[in-house]
C-alpha cells in the first residue's frame, strides 16, 4: 500500500478539500460581493470533481484496487456513483441559490463554501469503509448542514429549522457513536471487512445492541419512520434551496451510508437486521403518506414526500442483494431528479415581491395563470406517486421487483397497497392547481436557470426517461456489483 | 408480417396531435383533434383491411429493445383488432360532441388524444409492463377530464375513479412482477401458454381480479362508475363507458382466462354470483334513477355483468358473445350518452322529469334515441341481441340458475330504458323550455348516423365482427378446454341441445 496510490484515489477529495479552503480564503478577502464568482468556482470545482469519479463508474472499478489509506476509504463504482449524485445535486443548488437569496440580500459569500465542505462530507460518507472514516464524512457533512440550515439569519424559522436539526442531529450522532462504539467493541475492529469477518461465527447479543443502534442513528440520517420527526420542521425552515440541497445530495450521501454500513459491514448479518429495514420501510412508507395528507405547506408536503420515498427505497434494502442495491440506486437517481424537479419549481413559485409562495391553497388554478409550471409541478406530482408512464413509476417498479424476487411478498404488497395512500396527496396538489378556480398569488418572475433546470427534470421524468433505462440500468448494477464485491 | 409500423403511428398521431393541441387557440385545437382521430380511424380501416383474417395469431407485431426490463412490443390479435376498431370509431365522435366545451379547450383536446394514445396502447401492447403502462396512464388525463370539465361534484368522482382503480392495479402489478420472475419473459403471448402451479394461479388470479373488476365494473366495486359517468362531460362518458369500461373484459380474455385457467374455472362461480347480483341490483337502481346519465351508467354496469357472465362461461359461443355484447356496449351505450348530451347541451339539466313528449319537436332526435334504446335492451335486428344471446347461450350450458337470473337483465332493461324513453320522448310536452328546443343539427346527426348505422351493421351481419376473432376464441377455448366445468343444464338426448345451438349460430353465422 503506497501512498501515492492512496492519494490518486482520493484525487476527488483533494479537488473539493483545496478548492473549498482557496473560495474560504476568497470569501474572507473578497466578502459578500465576490459571492458570485465563489459560486461559479464552487460550481466548476464540483463538475471537474464529478469528472474525476466518472471513470471509476464507468470501468467498473472494484475490489482491493479502490482501497485506500489501508482500508480506510473506498473509491469504487459504487462510491463514484453515489458521488456523481452528490456533487452534480450539489452544483445545481448553487446554481439556483442566487435567485433566491437575491431579494433578501441574504446571499453570503461562505454558502458556496459551506456547499463544497458538505458535498465533501457526502462524498466521504459513501465511500468509508471504517467506522472512523464513517463518523469523519458523517461530522463533516452535518456541521455544515446545520450552518446551511441556518442560513438565513434574519429568519426566524431559519435559525428554528437549524437548531432544531443541530440538537436531534448531535442526538441522533450521539446514538450512532454508541452504536460504533458495541460494535467495536465485540468486534475489535472498526474496518467493515473486519466487521464482517469478526461476526462471520455467529451474532452476539452485543454486536446485535450496535447494529440496532448504528442503525437508529442511521435512519435518523435518512428520515425514516420513526427518526422522521425533526425533517418536515428542518425542510420547511430552511431557506428552499438549502432544502433543495438536503432532499438531494444529503439523501443520497444517507442512504448510500446506510447500504455501506449494512450491506458491506453486516452483510453476511443480514437475517439479523432486515425486520428492522422492513419495519421502517413500511413505517416510512405509511406514516409519510398520512402525514402529509394534512399538510399546508408545500415545503412540508415534500418532506412527508421525501420520508415516504425513503420508505420505497428502503424496500430495497430489505432484500440484501445486488438486485434490491441496484434497484435503490435506481429509484435515488430519479429521487435526486424529482426532488430537484419539486424543489426548482417550488422556488418559482413567487408573488410579485418575489417572495416565495409555500401555502399550497395559494396555488389554486396555477394552470390558467401559469399553465408551464403547472405542468411541471403535476409531473413532478404524478412522478412522485409512481403512476406510469412517468419516469417515477420505474423505481418504485424495480424496489418491487427485487423484493418480489427475494421472494418478500408481503412486503411488496402492503408497500404497494400504502403507495394508494400517497397517490391521494400528490393528487390533492394537483386538483388544486388544475381544478380550482384561480387565485392569482403567483404572480412573480422566473429566473431563466430555474426554468432550465426545470425543463431538463422534467424532461428526465417524463416518457422520455425510460429511453435511459438501459444505460442507467448497466451504471447501477456495475456499482451494485462494485458494493457487494468481496476481495 | 409487413415491415411498416403501422402500430406505432396509430400511437404516434394522437400523441403528437396531443403534444400540438396544447399550445394551440380552441378552433385549432378542435380541427386539429378532428383531423387527427379521423386519421388514426383511417389508418384503423386500413389496419382492418389488411388484417389476415385465419392466418397468424398475431399480426403487425414489432419489437423495439429500447428499455430494460422490458421493451416496446406492439402486436394484435382479433380481438384487439375489434377493441381498437371500436376506439377508433368512436373518437372521432367524442371529439364531435365536445362542442359545448368552451373553457380550456387546447387542454381539453390534449386530454382526448392522449386517453386515445394509452387505450390503444392497451390493446396493442405485447409486453405485460407495457400493458401495465398503458392499463395505467389512462388514469392522469381521465383524471383531468372528469375534474376539470366535469358537473357539480367533479372533484369527488375524480378521487374516487383514481384512487379505486389504482389500488386495483397495484395488487396486479405485484402479480405480473412475480409472473415475470417465474417464467421469465415479460412476453404476453409466452405466458399465455404458460402453465403456472394451479396453487398460486389462485392467488395471481386473484390480484388480476382486484384490477379487472375494478374497470369493469363489477358489482360491488362499481360505485366510481355513476360518480365518475354523471360528473364527466358528454364525451368524457362516451369514451368512459365506449372504450374504457372494455379494459377490464380485454384483461380478462387477455390474461386471467389463458395464464389462469385452472384458476378462472375454480373462481367460475364467485364470478356468475357477482354478475347475477349485479344484473338485478344494478338494474332495480337503474328503475328509480331521476338522472338520465346515472341511469346509463347503472344500466352499464348490468350490461357489463352481462360479459362476465359469457366470458366464465368457458365455451365458444360465452366468449364470443362477451366480446359482441362488449362491442355492442360500446357503440350503444356511447350512443345513449350522446344522446342525453344533445338534451343536455340545450337545457342544461340531467333531470328526466324536466323534459317530456320530445317526439313532437325533436322527431328526428326521438328516431335514433329510439333505435338505441332498442339496441340497449337487445331487441333483434340490433347489435344488442346478438351478444347477449350469445352470452346467454353459453353460460346456460354450464349454469342454468345464471342463464336464468342473468336473463332478468334483459327483462329489467327493457322495463328501465323504455320507462326512460316514454317520460322524455312520449307524453306531453309539460316543460315549455323542453317543447322548444330544436331538433338535430348536422353536425349531431353526423355524430348519431355512423353509430345507428355500425349498430344496426353488427345486429343484422355479425359474421364481419365474429370472423376475425374467431380463431382467436376457438385458442382461447382450446385452452380453457382442460379446467372446464362441468355444465348443470345436462343434455342427455341429442335434442334440446342442437335447437339451441342452431339458434346460435343463426345469429352468430348469417
Amino acid at each position: 500500500m503506497d501512498w501515492s496510490h492512496s492519494l490518486r484515489l482520493i484525487a476527488p477529495e483533494e479537488t473539493l478539500s483545496i478548492a473549498g479552503l482557496i473560495l474560504l480564503l476568497l470569501a474572507a478577502w473578497g466578502g459578500d460581493k465576490a459571492s458570485r464568482l465563489i459560486s461559479i468556482l464552487a460550481v466548476a470545482a464540483l463538475v471537474g470533481a464529478t469528472a474525476l469519479v466518472a471513470p471509476a463508474l464507468c470501468g467498473g472499478a472494484m475490489g482491493a484496487d479502490t482501497s485506500a489509506f489501508f482500508g480506510q476509504f473506498r473509491a469504487d463504482a459504487f462510491s463514484s456513483y453515489a458521488k456523481i449524485l452528490i456533487y452534480l445535486s450539489a452544483a445545481v443548488t448553487l446554481v439556483v441559490a442566487p435567485a433566491f437569496f437575491e431579494r433578501t440580500a441574504a446571499m453570503r459569500a461562505e454558502f458556496p463554501v459551506l456547499i463544497v465542505f458538505a458535498a465533501l462530507g457526502s462524498g466521504m460518507m459513501v465511500s468509508a469503509s471504517d467506522l472512523l472514516t464513517l463518523y469523519v464524512g458523517l461530522e463533516m457533512n452535518s456541521l455544515a448542514a446545520y450552518v446551511l440550515a441556518a442560513f438565513v439569519r434574519t429568519d426566524g424559522r431559519s435559525a428554528e429549522a437549524g437548531l432544531k436539526y443541530f440538537v436531534l442531529g448531535a442526538l441522533a450522532s450521539g446514538i450512532l457513536l454508541f452504536g460504533m462504539s458495541l460494535t467495536y467493541g465485540f468486534t475489535g475492529t472498526t474496518s467493515f471487512d473486519g466487521i464482517n469477518a469478526a461476526l462471520a461465527g455467529g451474532l452476539s447479543n452485543g454486536a446485535v445492541f450496535g447494529i440496532v443502534f448504528m442503525l437508529a442513528g442511521l435512519a435518523f440520517k435518512i428520515s425514516a419512520v420513526p427518526f422522521h420527526m425533526w425533517t418536515p420542521d428542518v425542510y420547511e425552515g430552511a431557506p428552499t434551496p438549502v432544502t433543495t440541497f438536503f432532499a438531494t445530495s444529503g439523501k443520497v450521501a444517507a442512504v448510500g451510508l446506510t447500504m455501506r454500513v449494512l450491506l458491506d459491514a453486516f452483510g453476511d448479518q443480514a437475517a439479523a437486521w432486515r425486520q428492522i429495514i422492513v419495519f421502517i420501510a413500511l413505517a416510512s412508507i405509511i406514516v409519510g403518506a398520512l402525514g402529509a395528507i394534512g399538510q399546508k405547506n408545500i415545503k412540508r408536503l415534500m418532506a412527508y414526500s421525501s420520508i415516504n420515498n425513503v420508505g420505497f427505497i428502503l424496500v430495497g434494502l430489505a432484500t440484501a442483494n445486488v438486485q434490491g442495491a441496484s434497484a435503490m440506486l435506481f429509484y435515488m437517481a430519479l429521487y435526486v431528479a424529482m426532488s430537484l424537479g419539486g424543489f426548482v419549481a417550488i422556488l418559482m413559485l413567487k408573488d410579485e415581491a418575489g417572495r416565495p409562495v409555500e401555502d399550497i391553497q395559494s396555488l389554486g388554478g396555477l394552470s390558467r395563470t401559469r399553465p408551464g409550471l403547472a405542468l411541471a409541478l403535476a409531473i413532478v406530482m404524478f412522478s412522485l406517486a409512481g403512476i406510469p408512464p412517468l419516469f417515477g413509476f420505474w423505481g418504485k417498479f424495480l424496489v418491487f421487483q427485487a423484493a418480489v424476487e427475494a421472494d418478500l411478498m408481503a412486503l411488496a404488497f402492503i408497500g404497494f397497497a400504502a403507495s394508494v395512500i400517497g397517490a391521494f396527496y400528490y393528487l390533492k396538489v394537483v386538483k388544486i392547481i388544475y381544478f380550482d378556480e384561480p387565485v392569482n398569488a403567483v404572480t412573480g418572475e422566473s429566473d431563466v436557470w430555474h426554468k432550465a433546470i426545470l425543463v431538463v427534470t422534467c424532461l428526465i421524468m417524463s416518457p422520455l426517461g425510460y429511453l435511459l433505462t438501459r444505460w442507467l440500468s448497466g451504471l447501477t448494477d456495475t456499482a451494485a456489483t462494485a458494493l457487494f464485491f468481496t476481495s | 408480417m409487413s415491415g411498416f409500423p403501422i402500430l406505432s403511428l396509430m400511437l404516434a398521431v394522437p400523441l403528437a396531435a396531443a403534444l400540438a393541441c396544447l399550445f394551440l387557440e380552441a378552433k385549432a385545437a378542435r380541427t386539429l383533434a378532428l383531423v387527427a382521430t379521423l386519421v388514426d380511424f383511417a389508418l384503423g380501416v386500413v389496419l382492418w383491411l389488411n388484417f389476415d383474417v385465419g392466418g397468424a395469431q398475431w399480426q403487425f407485431t414489432e419489437r423495439l429493445e429500447i428499455f430494460s426490463g422490458f421493451s416496446w412490443a406492439l402486436g394484435i390479435d382479433g380481438i384487439a383488432l375489434l377493441l381498437i376498431m371500436l376506439s377508433v370509431f368512436l373518437m372521432p365522435i367524442c371529439i364531435g360532441a365536445s362542442r359545448s366545451i368552451e373553457k380550456r379547450v387546447g387542454e381539453y383536446m390534449a386530454a382526448f388524444l392522449l386517453v386515445e394514445t394509452l387505450m390503444l396502447g392497451v390493446f396493442m401492447a405485447q409486453d405485460i409492463f407495457l400493458f401495465y403502462m398503458f392499463f395505467e396512464a389512462g388514469l392522469i388525463p381521465m383524471y383531468l377530464i372528469i375534474g376539470i370539465w366535469g358537473g357539480a361534484d367533479r372533484i369527488y368522482a375524480s378521487y374516487k375513479f383514481f384512487l379505486y382503480t389504482l389500488l386495483g392495479s397495484v395488487l396486479m402489478l405485484v402479480a405480473m412482477l412475480w409472473m415475470v420472475h417465474t417464467a421469465g419473459t415479460t412476453d404476453v403471448p409466452t405466458l399465455m401458454a404458460y402453465d403456472f402451479a394451479p396453487s398460486v394461479q389462485t392467488w395471481l388470479w386473484l390480484a388480476f381480479f382486484a384490477s379487472f373488476a375494478v374497470k369493469m365494473p363489477m358489482w360491488p366495486v362499481h360505485t366510481w362508475l355513476p360518480a365518475a359517468h354523471v360528473q364527466a362531460p358528454t364525451a368524457g362518458s362516451v369514451i368512459l363507458a365506449g372504450v374504457l369500461l372494455k379494459m377490464g373484459g380485454y384483461g380478462f380474455i387477455r390474461f386471467s382466462l389463458p395464464m389462469f385457467p385452472e384458476a378462472s374455472a375454480y373462481f367460475g362461480p364467485l364470478v356468475w354470483g357477482l354478475s347475477m347480483a349485479a344484473v338485478v341490483i344494478t338494474s332495480l337502481i337503474a328503475l328509480v334513477q331521476n338522472d338520465m346519465k346515472k341511469l346509463i351508467a347503472y344500466s352499464s354496469v348490468a350490461h357489463m355483468a352481462i360479459v362476465t357472465l359469457g366470458l366464465f362461461a368457458f365455451n365458444v359461443q360465452g366468449l364470443e358473445g362477451s366480446m359482441l355484447v362488449m362491442l355492442s356496449h360500446g357503440l350503444v351505450s356511447g350512443a345513449l350518452f350522446l344522446c342525453v348530451g344533445v338534451i343536455y347541451d340545450r337545457l342544461h339539466t340531467r333531470e328526466i322529469d324536466r323534459y317530456g313528449g320530445l317526439a313532437i319537436n325533436m322527431p328526428r332526435y326521438a328516431l335514433f334515441f329510439l333505435l338505441f334504446t332498442m339496441a340497449s335492451i337487445g331487441l333483434p335486428g340490433t347489435s344488442g341481441f346478438v351478444g347477449e344471446f350469445l352470452s346467454l347461450g353459453g353460460i346456460y350450458q354450464v349454469s342454468t340458475w345464471a342463464a336464468l337470473i342473468g336473463t332478468t337483465g334483459i327483462i329489467l332493461g327493457a322495463a328501465y330504458m323504455l320507462f326512460l324513453y316514454r317520460r322524455v320522448v312520449f307524453g306531453e310536452q309539460k316543460n315549455a323550455d323542453a317543447a322548444a328546443m330544436p331538433d338535430l343539427d348536422t353536425r349531431e346527426l353526423l355524430m348519431v348516423v355512423p353509430l345507428g348505422l355500425a349498430v344496426m351493421w353488427m345486429g343484422v351481419y355479425p359474421e364481419s365482427f365474429i370472423a376475425p376473432m374467431r380463431a382467436d376464441i376457438a385458442a382461447l377455448d382450446a385452452r380453457l378446454a382442460r379446467a372446464k366445468p362441468h355444465g348443470d343444464s345436462a343434455p342427455t338426448t341429442g335434442k334440446a341441445k342442437p335447437a339451441h345451438a342452431e339458434s346460435a349460430a343463426h345469429g352468430g353465422s348469417h
